[in-house]
């Protein structure tokens, strides 16, 4: 076992399981040497959880991990909070050996960790510290906060989020009320805006957190990847309120026994969030159906933006403005395309200096190609849905779970505050599922962009899906891949 | 120790001869990008090496789209310390988020906002101490959204520019300009975009890879680098093509461990030494790496 040469990171992490099994008393240490060329960086957040599950499991050294030069020099906004949080409990117990490559490029990270974890641990509960000094708030979906842990986890306070609608199909509600009951659930003001004619009557189909029971019976696929079953079953004996299926969620939980205290809940959307988290002080619903232009709107959020005003001592509570469907047709503004711009550029601007975020949803097939571009580059984060249809069989063979699914989440645009340097994410297409018509599910459909020197094609499973503007592009897209696949 | 940092982005922009006179001086340098790929990076590198310590040059920094902290933070990661420069009036920025210029029904014209604009650039030009003004700057951050702010009218955007352009004449100074070229692909008519291509001499264009995405190269940027016929001579047009990947570089360099807290990248001096298990380690910050991979 040891000195033995691994190739892939899963072979050598069921060998260190099988030792760790198969040898419970003894001393010795396995060391793993990874040369690998091309080593994806989640791999090795998986190994080194996997030999941390297997150390806490005994109580002696266990693991010693050795990683490749290559990883001392990827960016560290990509060694993200996993590998540190990692490397910290690595430290705290003291148990395990690390490499001294690991030992000393581990050390700014850790540095930097220690110093995060601190401050986010005494700040509000709901505001998370991320690199490049911004401060992160959950979007109120889990999934969705996972896939941007490498950016912090969540979306920056001052940034603006923009989701493209489908006009066929209202799923940037989804994404909208699970946005707003996670500002709610945490005590965050919001001002939500609304083409409707009652937009205080939205506030009654926002979801309410999922209650625990439900949470322990949910069957979590990436825990099992990691080896953790043990630890979470040993936890749930210790009758602990919370049990953890993430790894990576230890460091979001403030106090172990209140639900409310997470980061990010998940959402029961059979429940209606109960009343008394819409008072009127924390909720501002502003129509803009009659208005007759964005004056109006502007001014309310200018006041509420001024409200949550950004200076150096960062303890203010972190506000959301949710503002659905701008330039819906019923509004009277909406073919004065460059009020709309202007709007928007002044909210970007009052919304940068301050502790805030904007979700704005709009449909863009009601905008000219340009300025869809505008909007588009306006955003910092840009996020668009699309709907599938029911009942297609081409699709159905295409796509696993397709019963399930409502529709699909891209992401094309992730906001990059303070740094020049753009992020390539695993993900970019998702399936938004209603796991039991409850819970609002993302699961990754797209194969992570390959390494150019590592030569391997997208290989053996999975379809590489591109969503476009619109719906029926898509559709199309996908028609034309499912005709030469049957080729 | 500046040798080192050149890369291949300065050798088509012909910055890596002597810093004196300054290359890009009297010429207009228009930056292309799309919503998949930014172009920001080169405007970012631009201001790095116009404040070098060996040029003297002064920036006039026209932001409409990020505020002072998100380019002080990125400079600095950079090696060049903006808070040092503008203090030093070697950078200034007029930071233009919040500028709305007033409505046309109100009688006052949406290009009164812009000239009082050019008016500002203008004073601060000629404000300036003599040895100075030859070597100025000015960069524009986003001119859709300076069309934005002028309501949609995009030809007082062309007069604004085409007064700054002539600024280029006057002083010898150099105008670099950010525009994001997908807005008007699907315009009939994109007179703002092909008017500044035509004012351009150096067109920098940042697009995504035509196979997608990649994690080791970002995008491909395309120089275009019009002859200027008043050097020795006329040289012809050059076109290079790179692929470009914009990345933090770590490296251990001397025993101690730096936070970037205002160290100036003349003398790289470091404020804070920190022992982690009893070893200490040094760590330099980003700069920017263009990795050359087709050749135009």
């Amino acid at each position: 076992m040891r000195g033995s040469l691994f190739e892939s990171p899963a072979w050598c992490r069921v060998q260190c399981q099988r030792h760790c099994s198969q040898t419970p008393h003894k001393k010795e240490v396995p060391c793993v040497f990874g040369r690998p060329p091309q080593l994806p960086i989640t791999k090795i957040i998986r190994l080194s959880a996997a030999l941390l599950a297997c150390h806490r499991r005994r109580s002696t050294p266990t693991a010693a991990l050795s990683l490749p030069p290559r990883v001392c020099s990827l960016p560290p906004e990509s060694l993200s909070c996993r590998l540190s949080t990692i490397y910290s409990w690595v430290r705290k117990t003291k148990l395990c050996s690390v490499d001294a490559a690991m030992a000393t490029t581990k050390p700014r990270l850790s540095s930097f960790s220690r110093n995060l974890s601190a401050v986010s641990s005494s700040q509000t509960p709901g505001v998370k510290c991320g690199p490049n000094g911004t401060m992160f708030v959950s979007s109120g979906i889990a999934d969705l906060d996972r896939y941007f842990e490498i950016l912090g986890g969540g979306f920056p306070l001052g940034s603006l989020v923009m989701v493209m609608e489908d006009a066929e199909a209202p799923h940037h509600m989804l994404l909208l009320r699970n946005f707003m009951s996670q500002g709610l659930v945490h005590g965050q003001p919001l001002l939500y805006a609304s083409p409707s004619k009652d937009p205080r009557g939205f506030l009654g189909t926002l979801p309410s957190p999922a209650s625990l029971k439900h949470d322990k019976s949910r069957d979590r696929e990436s825990e099992q990847e990691k080896g953790l079953r043990i630890a979470w079953q040993y936890k749930k004996y210790m009758g602990e309120n919370q049990p953890n299926f993430d790894s990576h969620r230890v460091t979001h939980h403030y106090s172990g026994a209140d639900n409310k205290q997470d980061y990010c809940n998940e959402f029961d959307f059979r429940k209606p969030l109960e009343r008394h988290y819409f008072t009127r002080q924390r909720v501002n619903c502003v129509g803009i159906q009659h208005s007759k232009n964005l004056a109006a709107l502007q001014e309310h959020c200018a006041s509420f933006l001024a409200q949550h005003q950004r200076n150096d001592g960062s303890s203010a509570l972190a506000g959301r403005i949710a503002i659905q469907s701008l330039c819906a047709p019923q509004c009277e503004h909406s073919n004065m395309d460059w009020e709309m711009l202007s709007f928007i550029k002044s909210l970007k601007g009052m919304v940068r200096s301050s502790n805030a975020v904007v979700v704005i949803t709009f449909p863009p097939s009601l905008l000219s190609l340009s300025s869809t571009k505008r909007w588009q580059h306006m955003a910092d984060t840009l996020l668009s849905v699309a709907a599938i249809p029911d009942e297609d069989k081409e699709l159905a063979k295409l796509l696993s779970g397709y019963q399930d699914m409502v529709g699909l989440l891209n992401v094309q645009k992730v906001a990059r505050l303070n740094t020049q340097v753009p992020l390539i994410l695993e993900a970019t297409t998702f399936s938004i599922k209603l796991q039991k018509r409850r819970f609002l599910v993302l699961e990754c459909l797209n194969q992570a962009p390959v390494d150019g020197s590592s030569g391997s094609s997208y290989g053996t499973s999975g379809v590489f899906l591109q969503l476009s503007l619109t719906q029926k592009c898509y559709i199309e897209q996908l028609r034309m891949v499912s005709k030469e696949m049957d080729r | 120790m500046e040798n080192q940092n050149l890369n291949l982005l300065d050798r088509a922009l012909g910055l890596d001869g002597p810093s004196e006179p300054w290359p890009l001086s009297g010429r207009v340098v228009l930056i292309e990008d799309c919503v998949e790929t930014s172009g920001s990076f080169v405007l970012h590198q631009l201001v790095k090496r116009s404040l070098s310590p060996t040029s003297s040059n002064v920036i006039i920094f026209v932001a409409f789209a990020n505020p002072f902290s998100h380019y002080d933070r990125i400079l600095r990661k950079l090696g060049c310390n903006l808070v040092t420069q503008r203090d030093n009036k070697r950078f200034i920025f007029f930071d233009m988020l919040m500028l709305r210029c007033p409505d046309v029904d109100e009688g006052k014209s949406s290009e009164g906002g812009l000239v009082l604009l050019y008016e500002k650039i203008l004073k601060t030009i000629c404000g300036l101490p003599g040895d100075k003004k030859d070597y100025v700057t000015i960069m524009i951050d986003d001119i859709s959204l300076v069309e934005v702010a002028a309501n949609g009218g995009s030809d007082y955007v062309l007069d604004f520019l085409h007064y700054c352009h002539a600024l280029t004449s006057e002083f010898d100074c150099s105008l670099i300009t950010l525009n994001h070229e997908d807005i008007y692909s699907s315009m009939e008519r994109p007179t703002l975009i092909l008017q500044m291509e035509y004012l351009a001499d150096i067109l920098i264009k940042a697009e995504p890879l035509s196979t997608g995405l990649a994690t080791d190269v970002h995008g491909q940027l395309t120089v275009l680098n019009k002859g200027t016929s008043h050097r020795l001579g006329r040289s012809g047009n050059k076109i290079h093509n790179f692929h470009y990947k914009l990345y933090v570089v770590l490296w251990r360099k001397k025993l101690v461990i730096s936070i970037d807290k205002g160290y100036s990248s003349e003398k790289r001096s470091f404020r804070r030494t920190y022992h982690v298990n009893g070893r200490l380690g040094f760590w330099n910050l980003n700069t920017l790496c263009v990795t050359h991979l087709l050749n135009g």
